[in-house]
């Protein structure tokens, strides 16, 4: 069953049309990646179904209920994760939580509990009297998704989750993640630019210029490239070139003393290779094609990581100067 | 609708940061004695406002009015700061009203602002001004009042900025003129007739003026009746709060 519904929806900012005639649905318990390049249309897209923006034309509801008609009810069933922070800096982890607990309007008998639960699954519980400008970028991504499933939510939204971490913390927050929607029964709706990120969504949709290029699940977007390459070197090439072709009824190539070729199921024809070509075999390998061929093949273009940045980095310096020389 | 749960946590976060940051405080209060001490002080050589009082005086009220204003006007537009560093994103996506919001903000603004007032009226015995118990009661209440009242005033002003750079703006083309136009360093009624009309817009006014009655009594050191005072600050605040509420549901 469909969790989030969106048809036809656009929001344009005065010439600029950030979303343009976009349309999907997102089942319940499910990981849903939004994969685009930086000014696709991804926190847009967000704005809308968290109810901070009204789209320009279309529909797009959570739970049966109107983003733009019924805020009161979708903002009850959701938890977000902005782009850049909103943690308050000047309030420890643990005040942070509360300040939301009263905000979504939670039992004060219920509270330290939950509390205490989400600073132990951001695994924080140790710091959690430390103010959070002490903190590092991982440790407070962590706090706002534990913060963002304190109201228990029915749909997390992560907008870009990993911008700004480093390799480690990544991956740390992505094993986090994957577990969020059996341990919380919760629905995650991420965007990403990052291509091996989205490869653990159980769907994607690929963002372009404010449209949706293609949607599907990984495997899905990547069986349209035409299939895994299978590379292989043998002690004699062309026999083995011989025995393959005959045996799947394709062409085989050589480059640089390897043969290859290119097949569906890839995985499932190397044994048969092995069994074919007997003691010849040197090295097989497989490569299947990654999101980034299939975003290069339906956009014409590449994800660069240097496109997307995060303004935090310059606003911790405006406000370090301020804080020092502005306001009293 | 106003819920008690998102007004209590708004209040109690502003006033948490407020103790937390001991220079703020040091600060907020060092501009109101500053003032009183080297400006009223040395005024008092040159000035004499009669009614038997001398110029640092008559200038109390008036600084008293200058705490409110300032830490009044700085706690709300700390809203912008919120939007600038993101928090209010985090409140708005909350399932609670705007208008809880805004009452919250502006009972935060309150609560800060009448505590320096508090600290500042008690430097009465050092400038010889005798106040009874019940004088300081009512110097309280319409400090509370007016309090409320710039605060509000703040929460609209913060509505229509994204960011700081704003800030000078909004000191030098709203705070003093507001400061200067009330009455606090000279009796309005003597001001040109353009200057005059500002001075009866401006909310300010009519504070510093009830601070008046409850310091020095109604005589003639007022410029209107308490009734009109506390009349134009219930009914701006009432404005300036409606007004907020409207300008915070607006969604873009
Ligand atoms: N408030 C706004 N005013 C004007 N243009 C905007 C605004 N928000 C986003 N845009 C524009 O809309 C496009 C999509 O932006 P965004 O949704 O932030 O993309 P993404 O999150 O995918 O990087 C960009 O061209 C951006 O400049
Ligand atoms: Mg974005």
């Amino acid at each position: 069953m469909s969790i989030i519904k969106v048809e036809n929806l656009s929001r344009r900012f005065g010439a600029v049309t950030a979303v343009n005639d976009v349309s999907f649905e997102v089942d319940e318990g499910v990981i849903f990646g939004f994969l685009g390049p930086n000014g696709a249309g991804k926190t847009t897209t967000i704005n809308i179904l968290c109810t901070l923006l009204s789209p320009t034309s279309g529909r797009a509801s959570i739970s049966g209920h109107d983003c733009s008609k019924d805020p009161a009810e979708v903002r009850r069933s959701i938890g977000i994760v902005f782009q850049d922070t909103t943690l308050d800096k000047d309030l420890t982890a643990y005040e942070n939580l509360m300040f939301h607990a009263y905000l979504y309007g939670m039992k004060r008998a219920d509270m330290k509990k939950l509390i205490h639960d989400a600073l132990y699954f951001a695994g924080l519980f140790e710091r959690r009297n430390d103010l959070v400008k002490k903190f590092s970028g991982g440790m407070k991504r962590r706090l706002e998704v534990a913060r963002g499933l304190l109201h228990r939510p029915k749909v997390l939204f992560l907008d870009e989750p990993t911008l700004g971490l480093d390799p480690q913390s990544r991956a740390n927050l992505w094993e986090f993640i994957v577990k969020l929607p059996r341990k919380h029964n919760v629905t995650v709706f991420m965007t990403t630019h990052y291509m091996e990120e989205a490869e653990v969504c159980d769907r994607i949709a690929i963002i372009d210029n404010g449209e949706i290029v293609t949607m599907g699940t990984p495997d899905e977007l990547k069986k349209t490239m035409g299939g895994d390459v299978v590379y292989l070197k043998t002690t004699d090439n062309k026999k083995a070139a011989r025995d393959i072709a005959k045996l799947f009824n394709l062409s085989v190539s050589e480059k640089d003393n390897e043969l290859y070729f290119t097949t569906s199921r890839g995985d499932a024809c190397i044994p048969e290779i092995i069994k074919a070509t007997g003691d010849t075999v040197l090295s097989v390998r497989l490569q299947r094609p990654t999101l980034n061929d299939v975003f290069l093949k339906m956009t014409g273009k590449e994800i660069r990581d240097s496109d997307v940045s995060s303004d935090d980095t310059i606003k911790e310096t405006v406000r370090a100067y301020r804080r020092r020389f502005g306001r009293s | 609708m106003v819920e008690a749960n998102v007004v209590y946590v708004l209040v109690a976060r502003e006033f948490k940061k407020f103790v937390r940051e001991k220079s703020r405080l040091v600060s907020t209060l060092a501009r109101p004695v500053i003032w009183l001490f080297l400006v009223g002080g040395g005024m008092s050589r040159f000035v004499s406002p009669g009614a038997g009082i001398n110029y640092m005086q008559f200038m109390f009220p008036g600084i008293l009015g200058m705490t409110i204003l300032f830490s009044s006007i700085f706690s709300s537009i700390s809203i912008i700061w919120d939007k600038e560093f993101g928090l209010m994103k985090e409140i708005l996506v909350a399932p609670v009203s705007r208008f809880s919001i805004v009452i919250g903000k502006a009972l935060s603004g309150t609560l800060i602002s009448v505590i320096q007032v508090a600290i500042i009226l008690m430097l009465f015995p050092f400038l010889g001004i005798k106040l009874s118990f019940p004088a300081i009661l009512n110097t309280i209440a319409v400090a509370v009042l007016l309090a409320f009242c710039i605060s509000s005033l703040g929460i609209v002003i913060a509505s229509f900025y994204e960011s700081f750079e704003s800030f000078s703006v909004i000191m030098n083309f709203i705070v003093m003129p507001m400061f200067f136009l009330s009455g606090a360093m000279y009796p309005v009624n003597k001001l040109p007739a353009i200057l005059k009309v500002a001075s009866k817009l401006n909310p300010l006014t009519y504070g510093v003026d009830a601070l008046k009655h409850a310091i020095f009594g109604s005589g003639e050191l007022v410029d209107f009746s308490i009734f009109t005072d506390l009349g134009v600050l219930v009914v701006s605040s009432l404005v300036f709060v409606t007004a907020a509420g409207f300008l915070f549901e607006r969604k873009k």
